[in-house]
């Protein structure tokens, strides 16, 4: 049997995600071991035409070329993995889905008619079926080798949906919305990440987007309780998944 | 009969000198956290606690005692059923092979009477019945208790109305009482095993004389200091009743549907099994994992999970510790330590929670 072919491609986004696949050192040889790597211009130029068994997507989808790619990449991918708070959300430039691009357009480009881009930053879902989905700002290096493992052995991949709490409370970490009045979203943004920001004594930032299952205006009234204004929670919530449905509700409701 | 100790530390050496692991309550990140200690040294002496739903603070105190503070984010459940454990690994074309290392001695030293009693709640869940689990048997026998009486119960504590009081009853091996002066602590101690009687005659230790009447005034005290108390009558009925209250609504308004309150609870047993692989292809493993009532995937069948609002979950939770809890293993899942109401980040009280259905009922 062939090794199964691994595409990796780029829509708007700061190619953390990728560098996420590169830092994985020693394991991506032993993946490269049973992969081919056939395209991943982060890594090498050389390219070799789909299909694909599994292509990583990152990045949102931003102009009207954008989605005629995306088409195409999910025709020739088996599975299509979005990988990161761009692809999974739109991203931190989601942010004008909140404004008028037109205006930022006009404002910022000398020869405005020279630029094609959509009205708002979309992820990948919007435009095509995503087989799985990775979240965080960048994502997390175990869950990208747990699900390419998962997926070269045949099994369910384990991406919880659960809370980052699950997280602290499993590595033992006394809560910091509890014990120290430092506001965390980790209630209710999705757990992956291991609970890294809570370990070093930082509120988590939701990098990984919400919990499906909660609303998180059920933690405002904790967060307003520790001192946060209507400013400094917006702030909080208007960052690398601010386009997330569940956060964008958010900012309807909670406008000065 | 009781003895009388002035230190803990020829207690600590002791036990290290039986080759246990100790772990007992020590200071971390703004919190009494539960640690292995080298020396009784470690012991938060000087440190107190003010607790509040959904806050907790290390406050100083004036004295030196050692166990005066609540609670704190983690229990013992953390060392017996551990939040992640490895069931059985494999090589390609071999059988699986469960891990074979001999289980921890740990000493615990500490349990609050509270936690005693929620050793022996997983004790009945997973030690014992039709199918107990190996692995949980054998840490648990390999355990060292050392409960200590309680003295000074806090602002979530309510184990007397949850049927506990501040006096260890059964199931430790030694038990302390702390008696604190202006400036020393004194412990007075007793055994409740043999295993404990015997480290005990090692000890160098005074006659407990006036200390052993002092002790018990000091205990009995506590009993009437409890920070909350659930609602009186049968909790059972109550919620059997109250499946359909408005009241669920409300909670669920307030609820993250985060978790915490379960994996803090030193009864909560729930695991969920996770199936690894590595990237060479070659070795494949089941890992067992702490999961939660509150995990949208927990009630998952084909098709997608059974109860998808909080709504439903936060019921399940607090159904199934006062209520089913007694239905499958004869007694309640709550032993009133209160760290679900501390640890809550949104400090949502099941005692308030139970006051507010069972005064729904009257109103109706
Ligand atoms: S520190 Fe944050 S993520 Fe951790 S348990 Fe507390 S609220 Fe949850
Ligand atoms: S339900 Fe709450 S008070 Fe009762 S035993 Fe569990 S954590 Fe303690
Ligand atoms: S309350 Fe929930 S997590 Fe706790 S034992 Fe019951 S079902 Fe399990
Ligand atoms: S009751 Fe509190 S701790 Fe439990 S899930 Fe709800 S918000 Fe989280």
């Amino acid at each position: 049997m062939d090794a199964p072919t691994l595409a990796v491609w780029k829509f708007a986004s700061c190619d953390g995600c990728q560098l996420t696949l590169l830092d994985c050192e020693d394991d991506l040889l032993m993946l490269a071991g049973r992969i081919k790597i056939a395209h991943f211009l982060e890594a090498s130029s050389a390219t070799v035409a789909g299909p694909y068994d599994v292509s990583l997507v990152e990045g949102s989808v931003t102009t009207p070329s954008d989605v005629e790619r995306v088409k195409r990449i999910r025709a020739q991918s088996k599975a299509l993995v979005a990988i990161g708070a761009c692809a999974t959300a739109g991203g931190i430039q989601a942010l004008r889905n909140f404004a008028d691009v037109d205006e930022f357009r006009s404002v910022v480009y000398a020869r405005p008619d020279y630029i094609q881009t959509l009205a708002r930053s979309e992820p990948i879902s919007t435009y095509v079926p995503v087989d799985y989905e990775l979240r965080g700002c960048p994502i997390d290096r175990g869950q990208l080798l747990e699900l390419l493992g998962a997926l070269l052995a045949g099994r369910r991949p384990q991406l919880p949906v659960h809370s980052v709490c699950f997280e602290c409370k499993a590595r033992g970490t006394p809560c910091l919305l509890v014990a120290a009045g430092t506001p965390c979203l980790g209630p209710v943004t999705q757990a992956g990440c291991g609970a890294i920001c809570p370990a070093y004594g930082r509120g988590c930032y939701g990098c990984f987007g919400p919990v499906a299952a909660t609303d998180p205006r059920a933690l405002l009234a904790k967060l307003r309780a520790l001192g946060m204004s209507a400013d400094d929670l917006r702030r909080a919530f208007r960052t690398f998944n601010a386009a997330a449905p569940a956060l964008a509700a958010i900012e309807e409701t909670s406008e000065p | 009969m009781a003895a009388l100790l002035t230190s803990l530390d020829s207690l600590v050496a002791a036990l290290r000198a039986d080759r246990r692991q100790v772990i007992g309550p020590t200071v971390r990140d703004g919190a009494i956290v539960l640690a292995e200690l080298d020396s009784a040294r470690q012991l938060p002496y000087g440190w107190g606690v003010r607790v509040a739903p959904g806050g907790y603070r290390l406050r100083e105190r004036a004295d030196r005692a050692a166990f005066g503070h609540s609670a704190g984010p983690q229990s013992w459940k953390a060392y017996l059923h551990p939040p992640r454990t490895e069931l059985w690994s494999t090589r390609r074309g071999e059988s699986p092979a469960e891990p074979d290392e001999p289980p921890p001695r740990y000493a615990f030293l500490g349990v609050r009477p509270c936690d005693l009693r929620a050793i022996g709640v997983l004790d009945r869940v997973l030690g014992q019945g039709k199918y107990p689990s190996v692995r949980y048997a054998a840490r648990r026998a390999a355990t060292f208790i050392v409960a200590v009486n309680c003295t000074e119960p806090g602002e979530a504590c309510f184990c007397v109305s949850a049927g506990g009081g501040p006096k260890a009853a059964a199931g430790y091996d030694l038990v302390l009482t702390e008696l604190i002066g202006a400036d020393t602590v004194r412990y007075v101690v007793e055994a409740g095993s043999e295993k404990g009687e015997r480290l005990l005659s090692t000890l160098d230790t005074y006659p407990a004389d006036a200390a052993t009447a002092e002790a018990s005034a000091a205990v009995d005290a506590a009993a009437g200091r409890m920070g909350r108390a659930l609602p009186p009558g049968d909790l059972r009925a109550l919620i059997a009743e109250k499946r359909d209250a408005a009241h669920w609504d409300d909670v669920a308004s307030r609820c993250l549907s985060c978790a915490n309150c379960t994996m803090v609870c030193p009864t909560c047993f729930c695991t969920t099994v996770e199936d690894t692989t590595d990237l060479t292809g070659e070795v494949a493993g089941r890992w067992q994992r702490w999961d939660s009532c509150f995990d949208p995937d927990f009630s998952y069948l084909h098709g997608g999970a059974v109860r998808t609002s909080t709504r439903s979950r936060y019921r399940q939770w607090l159904s199934h510790k006062v209520g089913t809890w007694h239905d499958q293993f004869g007694e309640a899942g709550c032993v009133g330590c209160g760290r679900c109401v501390a640890w809550c980040p949104v400090g949502i009280d099941l005692t308030a929670e139970l006051a507010a259905l069972a005064s729904e009922e009257t109103a109706s």
